[in-house]
């Protein structure tokens, strides 16, 4: 039988689009990213279901496993809390895992080696656990109530978690490669309706440079009213900003891309700019990240306000199936607007 | 041996008579003629979301949930499907035209347009509506199983997982906990050879599922789950030992999914002749056989009985079609009584800035 480097594929094209000038989707920025660093690192290796043969439910590890073999690709039992802890281990022994959920719905499963294990360890003495959880989350699909989740919020409260959730497909390939370098564990969040998204194509740099997790990012510079957002809301929320400023605000968005460790001074210093703040989430309303930040704002900026903080969310349920039943439950870029337009009246 | 032939001929085989062998092709039939009529709306994206067929595992559903003791008020055995047992639902009393209402996202589907499609209830029928996270079904019918005992009820609990769920920790903990406290439960590794695209040799050392019931100390037993004679014996004698108090029941049937995991999956990753293998051991076409070469029923029963399922196939699809949409004013249902869901504060008269 012959060696793996003997038989093994070259590098497919449909890894190679920035390499060749092309540009990428989202999640095609997210497959060079993992690509890119199994190539620079031996120790990083994939595990989640189907993510070999098959390519992975979303295809984003399709023709991996026929370069870098069933070692490095591995192709999990349907065990979410199995694996995810067995991910802690290998990476205590100098491996890093990144793990693939195959809808984040399903990291729920995991919830008890994520919270009570991996996001204490370094804090434990047991040493830092360099994994990453990654996989698809958000709604709009009618993809129901478990196919759809935006679960952060469950371990934004836990300390030793870091959070991140792109809205580019520059920012997810940069901040996926942040994540598999970053020493602490990563839970990486792709809105599965951006993947594909036409809109969100863009050719990037061969070289981008790798920015540290924990900071965000000016999505759109502006003076009146600061939307503090992330995610899908990102776009509604830019799709809000063009109709107010027909209206004559200025909006600006703040794109978290990391939820935590959260970057409070990006926030603050955009509120003592605007004097108005509307945090916008697909998540749901109550528990999500917007309290936090109305808190942390109320906290070190209060004096800069000139109208309360306000947000746009999700309502207070599981995410509905049917579509105008799902369409009700989400937030969109008509709420956005009126939330804006009471803002700067206010 | 018969008694006598035709209709109304009893015991048959394995205590079934005519009239049950022509209920069974009925139940067969409707889930195959169901599941075709579904593939076709899904392909005029007229069914929203994702389609699960069972093509091939017809047998495990119907043979099982027949071997119960069926009743639509509320006393009867209780049953949670997996997701390729549309033909268990169909034998508890679920209506086609339900199942065809939850996959077109419709108001009049039993959870009004909230769930998809095989996720609804009826306990009054004896279903319990599944979620997509595996393995917490084993845990909720060990617990419905749990009250027949302490209540000292004469009920089974029955419940399906696939040969990856059987990998979740829930399965243990679920059957573990049911065996533990000698629960009326059943469950059946419905063992196809594939979870999505992982073949079974990758979820497990096992040789077997039903190798894991001496583990657990409980009655366990396999058969080919493309006979739904087999099926049904082999339900009806665990319902038998379980009824009896003996704990759980652990049962593994061997069949295939003779399409992908849902309808987007082209199985690309199947062997070539793997497929037109398990076509030749259909279950439909086994049970016509095996029928007809007994003299158990003629073919003019059977064609009766296609062509009476394609009426009422027929019949739900129309009955789906007419359903409406869901209106908005729904999407707030409570998670909670008497706690009411906040509406979006935007879409409602939002207050005037200035406190006129």
């Amino acid at each position: 039988m012959a060696n793996a480097a003997e038989t093994k594929a070259g590098k497919p094209e449909h890894v190679r689009h920035t390499e060749e000038g092309r540009a990428v989707t989202m999640l095609e920025a997210i497959r060079e990213a993992l690509w890119e660093e199994l190539e620079r690192d031996p120790d990083v290796f994939l595990m989640g279901e189907d993510i070999g043969v098959y390519g992975g439910a979303f295809k984003v590890t399709e023709g991996f496993v026929d370069f870098f073999g069933p070692n490095r690709v591995i192709d999990t039992p349907i065990s979410e809390a199995g694996f995810t802890g067995a991910a802690a281990g290998a990476a205590h022994m100098g491996m890093r895992p990144v793990v693939e959920m195959q809808f984040m719905d399903f990291v729920s499963c995991a919830y008890e080696p994520l919270t009570n294990y991996i996001a204490t360890s370094r804090w434990r003495g047991a040493g830092a656990i360099p994994l990453v959880v990654r996989g698809p989350v958000g709604g709009g699909v009618r993809g129901g109530p478990f196919h759809s989740q935006n679960p952060e919020m469950a371990f934004f409260h836990t300390p030793g978690l870091k959070i991140v959730y792109p809205s580019t497909a520059r920012d997810a390939k940069v901040l996926l490669k942040a994540a598999i370098r970053d020493d602490d564990p990563v839970l990486f969040f792709e809105h599965k309706k951006l993947y594909r998204a036409p809109f969100l194509r863009e050719v990037l740099s061969a070289d981008e440079p790798v920015e540290p997790l924990g900071r965000a990012r000016v999505h759109r510079p502006g003076s009146d009213l600061t939307i503090v957002t992330y995610g899908m809301m990102v776009h509604e929320s830019q799709a809000a900003a063009t109709t107010l400023a027909e209206e004559g605000v200025d909006v600006e968005i703040i794109d978290l891309r990391t939820l935590s460790p959260l970057d409070e001074q990006a926030i603050i210093d955009s509120v003592k700019k605007t004097s108005r703040l509307l945090v916008v989430h697909e998540d749901t309303r109550t528990g999500g990240i917007a309290g936090e930040i109305a808190m942390r704002v109320n906290e070190q900026a209060f004096e800069f306000l000139d109208a309360p903080i306000l947000r746009v969310t999700a309502i207070d349920t599981p995410v509905p199936y049917s579509p105008p039943l799902e369409d009700y439950f989400l937030p969109g870029a008509p709420d956005i607007v009126s939330a804006g337009r009471y803002l700067v009246s206010y | 041996m018969a008694k006598r032939k035709g209709p109304e001929a009893t015991g048959l085989i394995n205590g079934l008579g005519a009239s049950e062998l022509l209920d069974i092709y009925t139940y067969l039939q409707l889930t195959r003629q169901t599941e075709r009529v579904l593939s076709a709306l899904y392909r005029q994206n007229r069914v929203i979301g994702g389609l699960y067929r069972s093509l091939g595992q017809e047998a495990t559903a119907v043979g099982s949930a027949f071997a119960l003791r069926r009743a639509s008020d509320g006393t009867g055995d209780v049953i949670a499907p997996a997701i390729r047992n549309l033909g268990a639902l169909f034998v508890m009393g679920a209506r086609p035209a339900d199942v065809m209402m939850q996959y077109m996202a419709r108001s009049g589907s039993p959870t009004r347009g909230r769930e998809q499609n095989v996720h609804f209830s009826d306990l009054q029928r004896g279903y319990v509506g599944l979620i997509s996270h595996l393995g917490v079904m084993i845990e909720v019918m060990a617990g419905v199983a749990l009250s027949f005992r302490l209540r000292g009820q004469d009920r089974v609990a029955l419940t399906y997982i696939g040969d990856g769920g059987a990998s979740t920790g829930a399965f243990h903990e679920g059957f573990s906990f049911a065996a533990a406290q000698k629960a009326p439960l059943i469950v059946i590794v419905e063992n196809n050879g594939y979870a999505y695209s992982t073949p079974t040799a990758r979820q497990t050392a096992a040789r077997a599922f039903v190798d894991k019931a001496a583990a657990y100390g409980c009655y366990g037993q396999r058969c080919d789950g493309n006979d739904v004679f087999d099926v049904y014996s082999m339900v009806r004698s665990a319902t038998a030992q379980v009824r009896a108090g003996h704990g759980p029941a652990l049962l593994e049937v061997l069949t295939y999914r003779r399409l992908g995991h849902a309808e987007h999956d082209d199985q690309h990753y199947v062997p070539a002749g793997e497929i037109e293998s398990w076509e030749a051991r259909d279950p439909l076409v086994r049970f016509e056989n095996r029928v007809l070469e007994n003299g158990w029923l003629d073919e003019a029963l059977l064609a009766g009985v296609r062509e009476k399922v394609e009426g009422m196939v027929d019949r739900a699809r129309a009955e789906a079609e007419a359903s409406p949409m869901p209106g908005q004013d729904e999407a707030a249902t409570p998670v909670m009584a008497g706690v009411p869901i906040a509406a979006p504060w935007t879409r409602q008269n939002i207050p005037d800035p200035h406190g006129k």
